[in-house]
């Protein structure tokens, strides 16, 4: 949103007359500012927050804070709902959150093979690919192949693990912690985690990759 | 916050209009209208209690399906408009009088 003024064509005329709806949203836009009960970019706020606060960076956070503090880490295993809830992100219709862990030995990724369903509070809007019907159906078949293209090599050692998400499941992803970031305080962690890693379709950033 | 809880744990036909999570607003108005109603509600000029039992009220008195409701957002500004008037934070000659100049073009900007 670059400026307040986006909505309301620069200084101008409106060539086409205002429908019914439109005259009276105006109307009590104009009246309320007047009245001073609204500021001039107060919706605006509003509308960029509600578009922006519940995105990637609310999963990023419970990644980082499940690193650092291992109570937190179990409860969001096990009740990955109520433990993103703990941290104020909720937003969910209904739906049951599962968060699925990395380790050495497993790696997870997710998926909707029926149509898009996505832990959107968490992640925000999903990527164009998740929703694309070659990667519904080819990462349950082939999902180390998939994996590879995306630049994710896993050793044939660790078993990979697909779970198709559900209007009433939806599965996150906690990526493991990247070696060298001991100390590292959360804040900083935060940054590390990205959508893709939280999908399982990469690793957590390293430190130096960091920018 | 517990404004925006509220909001977005809405569920059923009072549910907002998403898109794999991404509020749906068909025209800029409704961002508007959607941006309006929350800005006060911040603001605490009404309770939110006031403003959700007004828009189930809407949605209500034109049937219900499971889900979002139909023209989400003509019900939610009319919620918005009722609890304006019912509050007296408008008047309704005011609010007739604001909306003829838009409609004739006699206005146009809001501020």
């Amino acid at each position: 949103m670059s400026d307040e003024h986006d909505q309301h064509d620069h200084h101008g005329h409106h060539p086409a007359p205002l429908s019914e709806v439109e005259a009276r949203v105006r109307a009590l836009e104009s009246l309320l500012l007047e009245k001073g009960l609204l500021t001039p970019d107060a919706v605006d706020t509003v509308i960029a927050a509600y578009e922006r606060d519940i995105g990637p960076l609310n999963g990023a956070k419970v990644v980082a804070r499940a690193w650092v503090d291992s109570e937190y880490k179990k409860r969001l295993l096990a009740e990955g709902t109520s433990a993103i809830a703990e941290l104020g992100f909720g937003g969910m219709q209904g739906e049951h959150m599962v968060v699925v862990e990395n380790t050495p030995t497993t790696h997870n990724v997710i998926v909707c093979t029926l149509c898009s369903c996505y832990p959107w509070p968490v992640l925000g809007l999903p990527p164009t690919w998740y929703k694309s019907p070659p990667y519904r159906s080819r990462v349950v078949m082939e999902p180390r192949k998939v994996l590879e293209e995306f630049g994710l090599s896993l050793d044939e050692s660790i078993e990979v693990r697909v779970w198709d998400s559900s209007a009433e499941l939806r599965y996150m992803v906690l990526p493991e912690r990247p070696a060298g970031t001991e100390g590292m305080p959360e804040e900083e962690l935060v940054q590390l985690v990205t959508r893709d890693s939280m999908i399982g379709v990469a690793q957590a950033k390293s430190p130096g990759a960091a920018s | 916050m517990d404004i925006d809880r509220n909001i977005t744990a809405m569920e059923g036909t009072s549910a907002l209009p998403r898109k794999n999570g991404e509020l749906i607003f068909a025209m800029p108005w409704e961002g508007r209208a959607f941006g309006m109603a929350i800005a006060l509600l911040r603001e605490g000029m009404y309770p939110w209690q006031e403003f959700q039992t007004r828009l189930v009220a809407q949605i209500n008195a034109t049937g219900c399906e499971p889900g979002p409701a139909p023209d989400y957002y003509e019900h939610w500004l009319a919620a918005f408009e009722q609890l304006l008037l019912e509050q007296g934070i408008m008047t309704c000659q005011e609010f007739e009088r604001r909306k003829a100049e838009f409609a004739s073009g006699e206005r146009e900007e809001v501020f």
